[in-house]
């Protein structure tokens, strides 16, 4: 408990060796409460990572929970460049890297605009500044059907129609307000005396940005960039929306092999596209865990 | 010579707020302006102002007799330090000092040669590669003076430089300004809420209140003859005594009825020709209250009190007494004998009292 | 010239984005909004025809049991996500020696595509080989576990998957509120004698409170927006057993070609989401401004 260090010294003293045997119990009770709920989580991953590597044979004939008897990697092969989406059938390959072409541009492109956005919104205040950034953040909150349809006839219009500039665009624009927050709101707690300083020094508006806020930027660029890659790189409304046969993204490709009507079933196959499809998110929440979290309540503690 | 800061009718607002109202200041070179004020009275928006920070609503401003009213901060030849020193968090001590410089386009070796010379006279060169983080509180503050005298500008503006240090360093900082001021021989507008500062570092002190100025003058002006309630009570530490009084007419003199504790009036006289209304407020500094027998001059007059308090404070020994239903204080000397509860003669210097009005609060002598 | 640019260089350089965001997001809401009281079908049109579309979703069965659906879904996930996120946090609070990496255990599905989450866990509960199957052969012949096929419990599968993936991020908004509550308070009741718990109860859940509406607020905007996780895990199947309005509005739009009820599907949707979030981010902005 928290206050083991500041109770302890009492129970002991007045009870004895039973205080403490009963907080001994408490805390294996709540080592085993953890433990189990860990098992829950990873319970999923291991259920598919167990079946990508089994045989269709195996699958059919063995248990949920059990290990392979034997380790294939036939299924992430079927699943890299086999697999079929609908009538092709060549795997995940050229999506993922579609989905590669869809997120970098835009994860760029929405955080260096970001970037700019917040540090005018923190710095540079104007008439109006405050209701531009109420407005963008009353933009991060729409659900994204209602702006579907006519996004739909906007790409068309551009000739960005089912072309993966189009999906750039579009997440680019409904990125704009979270990265806009997540940099004002970084922006903010650097003091205004910095800036006025950097001005008496004689430095322009985008002198101070460069000089001085993006060298401080690091963290938040970190944060920036991880929401807005897992963001995209998970998104399936616009991709299933605003793709076609050959632009479709790494879910939607997916999506269509999971569901696909035609052949056997090929669970194994499934699940290895599953792990493939999560494995760039999976790596950056591994490699950066503390900026994702830092992202996630960023993203929901508003303001 | 053309003052090097002329500020002619200055008003500022923010929306329908006015921040300033008609503000006329100006100074000749080598001044030291202090502003000086409560939190809010629109000292640091002033000087924002002076710096170009803030634009202004009305009025004029210039800078070594250029017009300076919608110049940016940069052509304004002034130097600034933050309250918060403003140090660029992610840049050296020496970039710092020379980022300025840099960004106008100075050559690599001027700026290495202001360095030196900046460095020395700081006493920072130690410092030079090391980042803000890792300095002290007063080596920060070291670096941003160094980083506004490379500049070299016509006017040095400071932004409450010392209120982020701690008792002891404040005081050493103090002087080191001074001292700065005197080599320099530079212009000076220095923004604080300390009225010890503002007396021992202003050549002219400005005291102002909710955007307007109170009273211009040097410190001994300032400290002498306050032009209202709210510089009397403002300046000085422990603040002057502001006794109600009710006058009369003696012949050529003034008496002064002043209430005592017991019920009891207490007469002092002011020899002086005055003209003066029925009811006034005597300002006395502590200082100008001594004990019966320490203090001699022709204005001196002595009265009857009953002591209230005795609080010994190493050199002085300040004592109590209710006077005029407010309480007084006397500044004695520290081996004085006074005992609270008991009697004790004290002797009011009236060659130095102020006399206010208690309805507009102005100066009547 | 050139100082008329840099007084102005920050209302240029947030322009694009203003205006991209006034076209692409109130622009097209004003649209929807058109569209959504007229008669369009396959194309849009213009002419206004009042309030049909919105007669003809409310009376249509299947949008019933979208709604319906939501009110299921998006009153069980926030509960038990909830529920479950702060049990965890406080477990976790407890001096945990392992916390690092039982909090990266707890929160990687949140890095996960709702896709991908959907695609496990239609797996995990596909009667013929998955779960069921399995239990039964442990010796519990008479075990079944059909939910997923199942038309009146399938929905409860979609808050299954939903509460795996969000409930480590619910703990985790929790646990930094918990972290949070200042540790002087928490010392002056551990002196007071208080018990742990009563701590808790007393002290630092009723100061969480903002963590709890924020909590709610991601999560019913999760909700409401869920698709995806629907769309990978029964397709809104059996029949239409676990359609939401999202999945709805898809269909409409784009399988059905019925513009005018996916417009007012669509705004229906947005009007759940703004009486939830719009007085929430209302409060926070007035707060801020201050």
């Amino acid at each position: 408990m928290t206050d083991t260090s500041m109770s302890s010294p009492a129970h002991s003293t007045s009870k004895g060796t039973g205080a403490n045997l009963s907080k001994i119990a408490l805390r294996w009770g709540l080592y085993l409460i953890l433990g189990l709920f860990a098992l829950y989580y990873l319970m999923p991953l291991f259920v598919m990572l167990t079946t990508s590597l089994k045989s269709l044979e195996e699958i059919r004939t063995g248990s949920l929970m059990a290990l392979p008897r034997e380790v294939t990697f036939d299924a992430w092969a079927t699943a890299w460049s086999g697999a079929c989406t609908g009538i092709q059938c060549e795997g995940l390959r050229p999506y993922f890297w579609n989905s590669v072409l869809i997120a970098i541009p835009a994860v760029a492109l929405s955080t260096l605009l970001g970037a700019l956005n917040g540090y005018v919104i923190a710095h540079w205040k104007f008439k109006g500044a405050n209701l531009i950034f109420s407005l963008m953040l009353f933009g991060c909150f729409i659900p994204f059907q209602v702006v579907l349809l006519p996004m739909a006839r906007v790409l068309g219009l551009m000739g960005l129609a089912g072309s993966i500039p189009g999906l750039i665009f579009v997440h680019v624009i409904y990125g704009l307000g979270f990265t806009t927050l997540f940099f004002r709101n970084y922006y903010v707690t650097i003091p205004a005396e910095l800036t006025k300083a950097a001005k008496v020094d004689g430095a322009s508006f985008l002198r101070i940005f460069r000089s001085i806020f993006l060298p401080l930027s690091l963290p938040i660029i970190v944060v920036t960039v991880i929401w807005q890659f897992t963001q995209i790189w998970n998104d399936f409304l616009f991709g299933v929306s605003f793709s076609q046969a050959g632009t479709q993204p790494i879910t939607v490709a997916l999506n269509n092999i999971v569901n696909s009507t035609t052949g056997v079933k090929e669970y194994n196959v499934d699940m290895a596209a599953a792990i493939i499809a999560g494995l760039p998110t999976l790596f950056v929440y591994v490699v950066a865990g503390k900026y994702f979290i830092r992202g996630l309540t960023a993203g929901s503690v508003k303001g | 010579m053309a003052p090097i800061l002329d500020i002619k009718n200055l008003y500022k607002s923010y929306g329908p707020v006015e921040i300033l109202k008609d503000i006329n200041v100006s100074i000749e070179p080598g001044d030291f302006l202090v502003l000086v004020g409560p939190s809010g009275c629109g000292k640091s928006t002033l000087l924002n102002c002076i710096a170009g920070l803030e634009p202004i609503t009305g009025g004029t401003l210039s800078i070594g007799g250029n017009d300076m009213t919608h110049v940016s901060p940069k052509d304004r030849d002034i130097a600034m330090v933050f309250q918060s020193y403003a140090l660029y968090p992610t840049m050296s001590v020496a970039k710092n000092i020379t980022f300025g410089m840099k960004v106008r386009g100075e050559d690599a070796a001027t700026q290495e040669a202001k360095l030196k010379e900046v460095a020395a006279q700081l006493q920072i060169e130690q410092l030079l590669n090391r980042r803000p983080g890792q300095l002290s509180g007063g080596q920060r503050q070291r670096v941003a003076m160094g980083r506004a005298l490379v500049r070299d500008p016509k006017l040095f503006l400071f932004d409450e430089p010392l209120s982020n240090l701690d008792a002891k360093l404040r005081v050493e900082m103090r002087s080191e300004i001074k001292k700065l001021h005197q080599t320099l021989g530079a212009s000076m507008v220095y923004v604080t809420h300390d009225q010890i500062e503002a007396m021992t570092l202003a050549t002219k002190i400005v005291v102002m209140k909710g955007g307007v100025i109170q009273q211009i003058g040097t410190p001994a002006e300032i400290y002498n003859t306050p032009a209202n309630l709210f510089v009397a009570d403002f300046m000085g530490s422990p603040a002057m005594n502001l006794i109600p009084a009710k006058t009369r007419k003696a012949g050529a003199d003034t008496v002064l009825d002043i209430a005592r504790a017991d019920g009891a009036s207490m007469q002092l006289r002011d020899h002086r020709a005055l003209d003066l209304p029925a009811d006034v407020l005597v300002g006395l500094r502590p200082e100008d209250i001594a004990e019966s027998g320490f203090r001699a001059g022709a204005d001196v007059q002595e009265a009857e009190c009953l002591v209230d308090m005795v609080e010994p404070a190493g050199a002085d020994t300040y004592v109590t007494s209710y006077l005029g239903g407010k309480q007084v204080t006397a500044r004695l000397h520290a081996e004085t004998s006074a005992q609270a509860g008991q009697p004790l003669s004290l002797a009011f210097d009236l060659g130095k009292v102020s006399y206010f009005s208690p309805s507009t609060g102005e100066r009547l002598n | 010239m050139s100082d008329w640019l840099e007084n102005h260089l920050p209302k240029v350089v947030l322009a694009p984005s203003f205006i991209a965001i006034l076209i692409f997001v109130y622009g097209f809401i004003g649209w929807t909004a058109w569209v959504s009281f007229t008669r369009s079908k396959l194309l849009p049109r213009y002419e206004l025809k009042g309030t049909v579309q919105y007669e003809k979703l409310f009376a249509s069965p299947r949008w019933d049991t979208a709604m319906d659906n939501l009110f299921i879904f998006g009153t069980l996930f926030i509960v038990i996500a909830m529920v479950l996120g702060l049990m965890l946090a406080i477990f976790l609070d407890q001096e945990v020696r392992t916390e690092g990496v039982i909090r990266t255990i707890y929160l990687y599905p949140m890095a996960l595509s709702m896709i991908v989450t959907g695609t496990a866990w239609k797996w995990i509960l596909n009667p013929g080989l998955g779960l069921e199957a399995m239990i039964k052969g442990w010796g519990f012949e008479s075990f079944t576990f059909d939910w997923l096929v199942n038309p009146d419990y399938a929905i409860y599968t979609v808050v299954i998957a939903g509460v795996w993936q969000s409930s480590g991020f619910v703990m985790a908004l929790f646990l930094a509120g918990l972290r949070s509550v200042d540790g002087e308070i928490i010392k002056a009741a551990q002196v007071d004698g208080i018990p742990t718990w009563r701590i808790y109860t007393a002290i630092i859940i009723p100061s969480m409170a903002p963590i709890f509406l924020s909590a709610f607020i991601v999560l019913a905007h999760l909700a409401i927006k869920s698709f995806d996780l629907v769309i990978a895990l029964t397709g809104g199947g059996p029949g239409y057993a676990t359609d939401l309005p999202a999945t709805y509005m898809y269909a409409m739009a784009f399988s059905r070609g019925d513009i005018g009820q996916a417009a007012s599907s669509a705004m229906i949707m947005m009007g759940v989401v703004f009486t939830i979030v719009v007085p929430y981010l209302y409060s926070e902005l007035r707060a801020k401004n201050d």
